[in-house]
């Protein structure tokens, strides 16, 4: 495992109190995988992205720990961590297209980059001009200024840099957002390149749009309201995903050619709760149409099937069967791990009472959500 | 680049031109007469003697022809370098009042723009990154910053001057000393120059800063920023470009400020009597000396127009952008 992130906990210190954008995360990046990290806009996974990173000011690193390599990062501390940025750690940023110094010539900049990172940038001249090349970059953009190069070309510029000294982990943040389709998709490929020229050993894609890492992820993780709630190989979780929350997101996906009037689009009813104030249980329990008692218990994120993890009761039920279930509600196992998750639960059910049917409960595909869902107040 | 020069001295030009014919009318437009004044100073009895000094004096001064050819006059004098004849110095030509004023004025304004200037930008700079500074150097920054040069000169003058002491007030140098180049004159010329230079570099201290304060504040939170920190870069990299982008704003302030301080220092000199052109503005206002008037107007428009331009050069030199859109018009 080439990163081994651990029951790791990030919040924003706010005047109203620490809001906890990544509550208890832990997942693992193979050598060589590219990690899709997917979930809607303050679901936490740019903050648990750059916390790998670059861990800013308003951030505080509240618990767990982050492994590379073997190695533990520090990544609450600044002085420490800046040795393992760039050479170890390193990230394309969500503003890659204003990451550059308006007034410093693109290789200038690199070269003094380097320069105070301990690099002599004739060592590496040669290795930049390749890979300038390999992401089709003229040669000419090292004495050019930002601003003379269009957008597409600053995003690739800034991901040669990021990347220049081969480091393990490389944090692509919302890389394609802000690109046409065949930019992306030129944009994903050339993710894939870096990392099958061993210019990076793993990445992680952080977007919204799951398209996109269907495209180029080996798998995919869905983050929802700081938490994981799935984690399998691509191809199943856009083509079986066990999570009602995966399902909804895939159901959402526009398909293009269906208009409005005939199939109008799911969406996900509700908002996703307040993290200043998490409710106890399943996170997305509220807005789940099929939220049933257990819920109100905080779901262990666990391997249900061979590389497929998930944190739903549902999915437990369905798959897991009564075993699982009853071990999960035993004190002091896998369970729960939030605060007063357990104690808070006035009325649980016994395991015996929910599984009255449980053969009759089978996993509802993307198709069959739009019709539940939309259902839903 | 060429191109964006000459548009640039083009309006140089037209606002010398502006400058100028403003400068030409507003003495016109100011109550009393001063051919009246002057004549009035010879104490005369008999009315024929006053009615032919009124009209040696109104020729004498080129008041005896209509506006429109006063004004074209005035025209011929500039391009001559004839801005005419003093009525409160007669018959000293304006151009050697002014030019023995100059080196005063100079020497008070060049120190204190270009000093509050440098100073002014480092010192918010590191406010910008050290709470203990911000605390203390920027609130006494906006005090000064917010003071009226007058009332900063007369404070400075009564305190430091009157009361205690420490420095003389009035005058370039000693009463009754004759310039010459002994250790002791140069001493008294620098005790006198000090009091009115600080008042002016005060100010425009106070202002500096706290500007530069604000911009690097600024500069340290953009995207460029924060990718540099991510990757690293140490933080003196990431100072050194934020005080680079920063000063771009500052620079073109400065632009701005020119006028201001110019307008400072004038009211500082009057103050101090310190014999610069602002003493002499003053001067030539009381004695309604139009001719002088005029001629230190002229003198402060080409001066500005001048440093604009200058300064318009340096910032195309430094801030890479503007060459762009240069040949983006060339285009």
């Amino acid at each position: 495992m080439t990163l081994e992130v651990d029951k790791l906990q990030i919040s924003y210190r706010t005047l109203r109190g620490d809001v906890r954008a990544v509550d208890g995360v832990s997942f693992a990046v193979d050598d060589g995988e590219i990690m899709g990290l997917a979930g809607e806009s303050g679901c936490g996974k740019s903050t648990l992205g750059n916390s790998l990173v670059y861990l800013e000011g308003r951030m505080k690193h509240a618990g767990g720990t982050v492994r590379l390599d073997g190695e533990v990062l520090p990544i609450s501390d600044q002085r420490a961590m800046g040795r393992y940025r760039l050479k170890r750690v390193s990230i394309i940023p969500q503003y890659a297209m204003s990451a550059l110094n308006p007034t410093r010539k693109v290789g200038r900049m690199t070269a003094e980059l380097l320069k105070s990172r301990g690099v002599r940038y004739d060592s590496v001249e040669e290795e930049l001009k390749r890979r300038i090349d390999l992401v089709g970059l003229p040669q000419g953009v090292l004495g050019m200024y930002p601003f003379e190069l269009s957008g597409g070309m600053r995003q690739r510029a800034t991901m040669v840099i990021s990347t220049l000294l081969d480091p393990s982990l490389l944090v692509a943040d919302e890389v394609t957002s802000a690109l046409d389709v065949s930019t992306q998709r030129a944009v994903g490929e050339m993710l894939m390149e870096f990392r099958d020229e061993r210019f990076v050993k793993t990445i992680i894609v952080i977007t919204h749009d799951l398209s996109i890492l269907a495209q180029v992820a080996d798998t995919i993780t869905v983050m929802y309201a700081g938490k994981l709630v799935e984690k399998a190989p691509a191809a199943t979780v856009v083509g079986e995903p066990l999570h009602p929350y995966t399902q909804a997101l895939l159901a959402s996906l526009p398909e293009v050619g269906v208009r409005y009037e005939d199939a109008p689009l799911a969406g996900i009813p509700g908002r996703p709760p307040s993290l200043l104030h998490p409710p106890a249980g399943c996170r997305f329990g509220a807005r789940c149409p099929f939220a049933f008692e257990k819920c109100s218990q905080d779901p262990p994120f666990m391997e249900l099937r061979p590389g497929h993890e998930v944190a739903c009761w549902k999915a437990v039920r369905d798959i897991g069967g009564t075993s699982v279930l009853a071990e999960a509600d035993q004190p002091g196992t896998e369970g729960p791990a939030g605060p007063g998750a357990g104690s808070e639960v006035p009325a649980v059910p016994r395991p015996g009472a929910q599984l009255a049917s449980p053969t009759s409960a089978v996993s509802p595909g993307p198709g069959e959500w739009t019709g539940q869902g939309t259902g839903q107040p | 680049m060429i191109g964006y020069f000459a548009r640039k001295l083009g309006t140089y030009v037209l606002a010398f031109f502006l400058g100028a014919t403003i400068d030409w009318g507003i003495p016109r437009l100011m109550p009393g007469n001063p051919v009246q004044i002057y004549v009035a100073k010879f104490q005369l009895q008999s009315p024929g003697a006053w009615e032919a000094l009124n009209k040696l004096f109104t020729k004498a001064f080129g008041l005896n022809v209509p506006v429109w050819k006063q004004y074209l006059n005035f025209w011929n004098g500039v391009i001559h370098w004839n801005f005419g004849v003093s009525y409160t110095q007669f018959p000293e030509p304006v151009s050697h009042v002014i030019f023995s004023a100059v080196p005063y004025t100079l020497a008070l304004l060049v120190p204190a723009i270009t000093l509050s200037y440098v100073l002014g930008n480092r010192v918010g700079a590191m406010a910008a990154r050290r709470k203990a500074l911000d605390n203390t150097i920027l609130p006494v920054g906006y005090f000064f910053q917010a003071m009226p040069y007058a009332w900063l000169a007369l404070a400075m003058a009564f305190f430091l001057g009157a009361y205690y002491r420490w420095f003389p007030i009035g005058g370039a140098y000693a009463q009754g000393m004759v310039p010459n180049a002994s250790w002791s004159f140069v001493w008294s010329l620098i005790s006198h120059w000090f009091l009115p230079f600080m008042t002016v570099f005060l100010v425009s201290f106070g202002g500096w800063a706290i500007g530069m304060r604000n911009l690097v504040i600024y500069e340290l939170e953009t995207d460029y920023s924060r990718y540099l920190r991510s990757l690293g870069a140490s933080e003196r990299l990431v100072r050194r470009y934020a005080y680079r982008n920063a000063v771009l704003p500052q620079l073109s302030g400065l632009a701005l400020q020119l006028g201001v301080v110019i307008g400072g220092n004038i009211v500082t000199e009057v103050v101090f009597n310190y014999p610069g052109l602002g003493n002499l503005i003053f001067k030539a206002i009381s004695g309604e000396d139009y001719f002088l008037l005029q001629g230190i107007f002229l003198f402060i428009i080409v001066g500005v127009c001048i440093a604009n331009f200058l300064i318009d050069i340096i910032y195309v030199l430094v801030d890479p952008r503007t060459r762009l859109s240069m040949q983006g018009a060339q285009a």
